[in-house]
């Protein structure tokens, strides 16, 4: 097949090419004008927008709509900025990240390596959980919520993403490990290693690609949901999706567009940078394992 | 005393029952190897004995101390797998050392393990590169390795060379007898390749559907199989197996088949008739090896009862140190092994020799051996 693509590419004329790369650039074009638009816009100072043109670069470049979304804008009814609420997302993201992958992948190691009578059918169950639309759970999750006093927190809202997050998990790992060798295990219950050893030792060094897109997949998710932290958050726990909403819909006077522009970034920033930095770790897992095998 | 004693072992996965109460005795520094085809249930014993799977009962002692329900690690055994197993992340001196590790050999004391194992087995230069770096034969040493540092009272193999290229095999091959007769371990070995039982054990049991059909060294098992399925399986090329009628004539006792056109031919037996009593005129089953039947000065000089006959060769296979012969005989194609120099060729109505020393007698119905 390398063979063939290299004839292709041989083959291919400079003017092809250059109608190859034209097309990509479009196309890149194409998803990047949002993007760029809104970060043009939130270095200009709001009268340039109000006043002219959005496509234009600023005549004046300034940070200051950066700034007061950070820490001085009005958010609902207070006039704390993003910041606040960008931690309440991290305090958040991070150990429901953590805990739903390390259960993921326990669980993939239970239902592949140490089968018991039903596992398929627990497995399946555990399925069930990536179908279900979040709007059914909101009210037994709120009673839950509320009988464990957990409402309003953030441990209630990490506790939510993990329920939630556990079926990709599980499906995840269950179908790396599906294909890992039990042999290695076997040799290694042999060579005196427990269960726990077994899966740190001799699973999860091998477990880093699928960790990496389990890694992306919650983070995104969980950073991006937005129904969950608008119904069981309290004001000191909202994570940035809701104070974004909140940002934008604030009813004082003008509509500050390069402060929601600027206020848009910041909720979009942290999973931009772990596609950014994961991916590679991504791509890298990906191929150390095509030379092993 | 034996040292690993399995005693009326069966193996059951729900309903089916794989293993049917097997019985071995194996006795210290014995090499045992279990043969059978593919499913007869091989893999499954060694993994009982491993603890890698239940007992479904009967028991399994190593030492007299029964192993129902010990852990693996806990059994003092240690096994070679067909995939060999070796962890890819660690590199082949962590992987022959983890074990030691896990059981809490202090660091020195495992580096000095390391040291005279990787010497034995010529993988010193390795023991930094990952089993990802190496080559099939390579990683066969390292997983010998890795069950060698633990000093175990059992090394289990399962198939360890089925992986291999024919002609490292057989080098392996060697090597392991060769481990063997150094370190003189109790070794169970599993394969299903007939010439590695014949040539590695001290005593082979060859196995079918779950039942052990013969237990015994290697030649028992190949002069006097205990019936038409061990005949068969071992040996290559496979036994002969003709339909013939038993003819006794006072003390003397003979075989009666038909050759290649038919004709009756009668091949006296180098037993007394009274071994085969009341069974004049039944049908058997009668068995001969390929070298049994050799080109007349090929024959066996030492051999009692060498019948002389001529019969039309249809094929010859010269194999280099040996012609491979295929004749008919009771309408069946029969091979013989006959000197490489020999001058037969297809057509010729050659004369052959039979050894009837080695011939083997089987009922056709319950398939055992008479004689
Ligand atoms: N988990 C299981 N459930 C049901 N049957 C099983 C299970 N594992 C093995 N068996 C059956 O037990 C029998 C013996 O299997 P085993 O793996 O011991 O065969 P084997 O002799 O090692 O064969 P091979 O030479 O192919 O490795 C087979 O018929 C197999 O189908
Ligand atoms: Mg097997």
């Amino acid at each position: 097949m390398s063979v063939a693509t290299q004839d292709t590419a041989l083959r291919t004329g400079r003017v092809s090419r250059a109608f190859i790369y034209l097309f990509l650039l479009l196309m890149a074009l194409f998803y990047l004008l949002p993007f760029g638009i809104m970060v043009i816009n939130s270095l200009k100072p709001l009268s340039e927008i109000t006043g002219g043109n959005m496509m234009s670069l600023p005549q004046v470049w300034t940070l200051d709509a950066w700034r007061s979304t950070w820490s001085t804008a009005q958010i609902g009814v207070e006039p704390t900025g993003m910041r606040p609420y960008f931690w309440n997302s991290i305090k958040m993201v991070v150990p429901a990240v953590a805990i739903s992958t390390v259960l993921g992948a326990l669980n993939g190691y239970v239902l592949t390596k140490w089968r018991f009578r039903g596992d398929t059918i627990l497995f399946g169950l555990m399925l069930f959980s990536c179908f279900i639309p979040f709007q059914i759970v909101l009210i037994p999750m709120a009673r839950v919520l509320g009988l464990t006093g957990l409402a309003g927190s953030t441990t209630g809202l990490i506790l939510v993403h993990v329920v939630y997050g556990i079926g990709f998990s599980t499906l995840y790992f269950r179908n790396y490990y599906a294909v890992f060798p039990t042999e290695l295990v076997r040799a290694a219950m042999m060579d005196g290693a427990g269960f726990f050893r077994i899966f740190w030792r001799i699973l999860m060094p091998s477990s880093g690609p699928i960790t990496v897109v389990c890694i992306i997949w919650q983070f995104t998710n969980i950073w991006n949901d937005f129904l969950f932290g608008a119904s069981f958050a309290d004001f000191d726990s909202q994570p940035i999706t809701v104070a974004l909403n909140n940002l934008v819909n604030s009813s004082t006077g003008v509509k500050e567009y390069n402060v929601h522009f600027a206020g848009a970034i910041y909720a979009a920033l942290p999973t931009l940078l772990v596609y950014i930095v994961a991916g590679r770790y991504f791509v890298r897992g990906l191929m150390s394992g095509s030379v092993k095998g | 005393m034996s040292f690993l004693k399995i005693d009326n072992v069966t193996k059951r996965y729900g309903a089916v029952e794989v293993l049917h109460r097997v019985d071995i005795d194996v006795q210290q520094g014995e090499f045992l190897v279990l043969v059978g085809p593919s499913g007869c249930g091989k893999s499954t014993l060694l993994n009982m004995i491993a603890g890698l799977e239940e007992i479904s009962s009967g028991t399994i002692a190593i030492k007299d101390k029964p192993m129902n329900g010990v852990h693996p690690s806990q059994r003092n055994i240690a096994m070679v797998f067909q995939s060999y197993a070796l962890y890819p992340n660690m590199t082949v001196g962590k992987n022959i050392t983890f074990g030691l590790e896990m059981h809490g050999v202090p660091k020195a004391e495992r580096d000095a393990k390391l040291g005279k194992v990787a010497d034995m087995l010529q993988i010193t230069p390795l023991l930094d590169r990952k089993p990802g770096q190496l080559s099939g034969g390579q990683r066969q040493r390292v997983a010998m390795g890795r069950a060698l540092v633990r000093d175990p009272d059992v090394f289990l193999f399962d198939e360890p060379l089925s992986n291999l290229d024919a002609k490292l095999r057989v080098d392996m091959r060697t090597e392991i007898k060769k481990l063997h007769q150094r370190l003189g371990t109790t070794i169970v070995y599993v394969t299903h390749d007939q010439i590695e039982a014949m040539t590695l054990s001290t005593r082979i049991a060859v196995m079918n559907g779950g039942y052990i059909q013969q237990l015994g060294t290697p030649r028992e098992i190949y002069d006097t199989p205990n019936n038409i399925f061990v005949a068969a399986f071992m040996g290559s090329p496979s036994m002969n197996l003709l339909d013939a009628v038993i003819r006794l004539d006072g003390d003397d006792a003979a075989v009666e088949i038909a050759d290649g056109d038919g004709a009756p031919v009668t091949l006296p037996l180098p037993i007394p008739a009274a071994r085969l009593q009341g069974r004049d005129g039944t049908k058997v089953v009668l068995g001969i090896r390929p070298e049994a039947i050799t080109d007349p000065d090929g024959a066996d000089k030492s051999a009692n009862t060498v019948v002389a006959l001529k019969n039309v060769i249809d094929v010859t296979e010269p194999a280099g140190s040996d012609t491979f012969v295929t004749t008919t005989m009771a309408g069946k194609d029969v091979i013989g092994r006959m000197r490489a120099d020999a001058h037969v060729h297809a057509g010729d109505n050659a004369d052959l020799a039979i050894n009837m020393d080695k011939a083997v007698i089987f009922d056709p119905k319950t398939e055992d051996r008479i004689v």
